[in-house]
């Protein structure tokens, strides 16, 4: 049987993979190294709504440099749409408007945004004090109590925040607390007894910025002034100051989005963090549609961080082949080590070895009772999906009344996988015994290491995001060793008794 | 602690990657795994080519069925209930004698005919089956060893492993179980792999758990005495596999029965490496020059072949 076919595929596959990288490389001035990294967010916000048939106008709200961010480029998708920037006292707004629109509108709008720890602060004026009637009795009393125990308690405008907030949230918190919260969203309420005590401060809009994020939402922040300067407090733990992932998106009085001319609208984020070289030239980006061109980055945000992913897998799959084929190493489940070594992407990596150990080794006791009660297959695999389930449950809730946010990213595993692990572990375990279990379980886990330190390597995922001819090179690369008829690394242990005489 | 890939290379020691691409994918077939997967349907096809095998009492294929597994074994003495796809000797009932309704394992442990229907059932859902898909229960008759083996055995039938190769044996050895092995031939669990000379039947070398043994470790008997009866005729009925299954790479297991001679036990479509070792020499340098030879040889040539070619003493 000749072979020659087999190799003539491969070498085509090569060759366009790396045709198409150094084209990449020499038309669009990638370069093949990151080189000096910076990071670069790319914040996206999508809003949706429905038209009701007749002109449209929608305003949205959007970010400025500040404190920590500086503001590279914007860009805005929306067909049909006439576009204008409208800056007024207290804000930036993108203003879109079309004479007739009907059914379902999506319209984009992106930022991105250079981490720079030296941005200066962003000059926002002091509001207005409120001079409004603040409060409806039986409230007013309630807040007259609040607020003269926290005014008691406090120096400034600043700890007079963190007071009321305490008085509010805490485990103080009294009678009249909760009778006003009944009637006013938390950071209203900080805000109205603010300006009760007639200290300048207003809700502004923030995005917490975490890589790869899909459909966030907005959150509320206290921008309270001391004079000239100003602070934010989270309103729900009194945390004082800007948290460094804290986007303010929006700092005016008026709503973040407003459309006349559709219903059910809402705006949600999307974003993506990058890390990109010194070098690399700000006008790569625009939408290039050629296919030579092939690049992840003409499609919208929220794709693009998908795809930055599912462009990894094949580096996972390349290492499991390789650690089996010429290693030798032993894994419960073909490609198992890959979806495991994902999901400690999520959950950086020591948090995710012990999620996995306890979830696994949990299952395992659970599971041994299981065999017992003799259940078919079927039915036996899916109590084990409930029961680990429940033990992901138990963990998050545990580890977050403990105060360990990173115990919550435990539920990025994927459960079915899990379970047919444990299922497998635990019948080989029954078979084989516990050394067989260690050896498999140990190889799985070692190749999951091995396959998120590739994935995570800043090199492998500049090349793998910004060559997709690479994708290429790796089909070559698996279908070469594919063909490997050579000895596996393990194995030259295995026959050693066999030389020795 | 490591071999060298040259050293391994000058014995002809093939390596898992090898065996996978260059034999099993090349030569067997994957519509014809199902034979062999399946031991119903071997042990039917065997009938069909006269090759020898347990003899069949019947099969249970539905749970109404269960009930009448008393009256199926009542006329024989000695039996085994055995799931078709089942492997590694999981759910096998072994029963050497009964009597009024008590049936007696090789142990000496009795059961009774409840203990044999929740095992046929449980056969039946899937239980034991790799995948968990419904099974059927085959009853056949028990193997008597030979006595000459029982020096040589610790509880479990010793089988012989022939590693058949278009038709052509290449490799044998025998498994023989130990305390270690908990009474079961398999290699990694501690059995003791004794290699097997092709030409005359005797013993070449042993290993246990890969390393050199000259003694049984349980029974203390020499194990470079051993030497298979009717070898010629083991080799025939290994041989005649292949054109009862039509797949180039397979590994027989045979058992002698002390009435009845040598019997097919199971047929491998992927067998193990280890076979290397018992024996102290690699398969690749036989199995490429069986790939020389053309097509077509009837059993008695592949036969005389190997044994005039393989023979080492
Ligand atoms: N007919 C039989 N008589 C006696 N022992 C048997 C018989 N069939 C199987 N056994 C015992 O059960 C073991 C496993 O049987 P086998 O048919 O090889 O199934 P498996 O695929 O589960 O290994 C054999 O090694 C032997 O010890
Ligand atoms: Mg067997």
């Amino acid at each position: 049987m000749s072979r020659k076919p087999f190799y003539l595929v491969v070498a085509c596959l090569m060759l366009i993979g790396i045709g198409l990288s150094i084209h990449r490389h020499i038309q669009y001035e990638v370069p093949f190294t990151p080189g000096e990294q910076r990071a670069v967010w790319e914040v996206e916000a999508q809003v949706r709504l429905e038209a009701t048939g007749g002109p449209v106008i929608v305003e949205l709200a959007v970010p400025t440099n500040q404190e920590g961010y500086r503001l590279l480029g914007e860009h805005t998708a929306s067909s049909g749409y006439g576009l204008n920037f409208v800056e007024t006292a207290d804000s930036r707004v993108a203003r879109w408007s079309i004479r007739n629109a009907q059914g379902s509108q999506h319209l984009y709008y992106s930022a991105r945004f250079l981490v720079a720890p030296n941005e200066a602060r962003a000059d926002i004026p002091p509001p207005e004090l409120r001079r409004d009637r603040l409060w409806q009795s039986p409230f007013d009393t309630a807040a007259e109590a609040v607020l003269a125990r926290a005014y008691q308690r406090s120096a400034d405008p600043y700890t007079l925040a963190s007071e009321l907030i305490r008085e509010l949230t805490g485990a103080t918190q009294g009678e009249n607390a909760r009778l006003l919260l009944t009637q006013y969203a938390l950071p209203d309420l900080v805000e109205r007894l603010l300006a009760q005590a007639e200290v300048p401060a207003r809700q502004v809009s923030g995005l917490m910025l975490e890589d790869g994020r899909r459909r966030q939402s907005l959150g509320t922040w206290l921008q309270v002034y001391k004079g000239d300067e100003w602070t934010v407090f989270d309103p729900a733990t009194g945390r004082q100051g800007r948290p460094d992932r804290l986007l303010l998106w929006h700092a005016g009085n008026a709503p973040v989005l407003q459309v006349e001319g559709g219903r059910q609208s809402n705006v949600s984020f999307a974003m993506i963090r990058q890390m990109q070289s010194a070098t690399e030239s700000e006008s790569l980006r625009p939408a290039d549609a050629s296919l030579l061109g092939l690049s992840i980055h003409s499609l919208p945000l929220e794709e693009q961080s998908l795809f930055r992913t599912i462009l990894l897998i094949p580096i996972g799959a390349l290492i499991v082949v390789m650690l089996r084929i010429l290693v030798g190493i032993k894994t419960s489940g073909t490609f198992m080590p890959v979806l495991i070594a994902l999901a400690f992407i999520q959950t950086t990596l020591l948090t995710g070895l012990i999620g996995f150990l306890l979830v696994v080794a949990t299952g395992l006791v659970i599971r041994n009772y299981l065999s017992h009660l003799n259940l078919l297959l079927v039915a036996r695999v899916s109590a084990v999906i409930i029961t680990v389930i429940g033990i992901i449950s138990i963990f998050s809730v545990v580890s977050y009344r403990f105060g360990l946010n990173a115990g919550l990213t435990i539920t990025f595993f994927p459960m079915i996988i899990l379970s047919w692990t444990i299922e497998r572990m635990s019948i080989l375990w029954e078979e084989e015994g516990p050394r067989e279990v260690l050896v498999q379980g140990g190889g799985s886990l070692l190749t999951a290491v091995l396959a998120y330190l590739a994935m995570t390597n800043p090199w492998i995922r500049h090349i793998t995001f910004n060559f997709l001819g690479v994708q290429f090179i790796l089909m070559g690369l698996i279908l070469l060793l594919g063909n490997y008829t050579g000895y596996r690394l393990l194995e030259l242990r295995r026959f050693k008794p066999m030389v020795r005489r | 602690m490591w071999a060298r890939p040259s050293e391994l290379r000058s014995r002809h020691v093939i390596g898992m990657n090898r065996r996978n691409i260059c034999y099993i994918a090349r030569y067997n077939d994957r519509s014809l795994f199902p034979l062999v997967d399946d031991k119903l349907k071997t042990k039917l096809l065997a009938h069909e080519h006269g090759v020898t095998s347990p003899g069949l009492i019947g099969t249970v294929t539905s749970q109404f069925e269960v009930r009448q597994v008393a009256a199926m074994v009542r006329d024989h003495p000695a039996f085994v209930i055995k799931p078709a796809k089942g492997s590694g000797g999981k759910g096998i009932l072994v029963i050497e004698s009964h009597a009024d309704g008590a049936y007696r394992k090789p142990s000496g442990a009795m059961l009774g005919i409840a203990d044999l229907e929740r095992d046929v059932s449980n056969i039946l859902s899937g239980l034991y089956s790799l995948a968990g898909s419904p099974d059927v229960a085959m009853i056949e008759s028990m193997i008597r060893f030979d006595d000459r083996f029982a020096d040589y055995t610790y509880e479990g039938v010793p089988d012989i492993r022939v590693i058949v190769f278009r038709g052509y044996p290449v490799m044998a050895m025998i498994r023989l179980s130990t305390a270690a092995s908990d009474g079961k031939a398999n290699l990694h669990q501690g059995a003791v792999g004794v290699g097997l000379d092709i030409a005359t039947g005797r013993a070449l070398y042993a290993v246990q758990f890969d390393r050199p043994v000259d003694l049984h470790p349980d029974t203390g008997r020499s194990l470079i005495d051993l030497e298979i009866p009717d070898w010629q005729g083991l080799l025939r009925l290994a041989s005649a596999c292949y054109e009862m299954t039509g797949l180039g790479y397979i590994g027989a297991d045979l058992v002698i029965d002390k009435y009845h001679g040598p019997m097919l036990l199971e047929l491998n479509a992927r067998p193990g490496l280890a076979i290397q070792m018992a024996n102290g020499e690699g398969l690749g340098g036989r199995l490429e020059r069986i790939e020389r030879e053309p097509v077509g040889a009837d059993v008695d040539t592949r036969v005389d072949f190997a044994m005039a070619h393989f023979g080492r003493m």
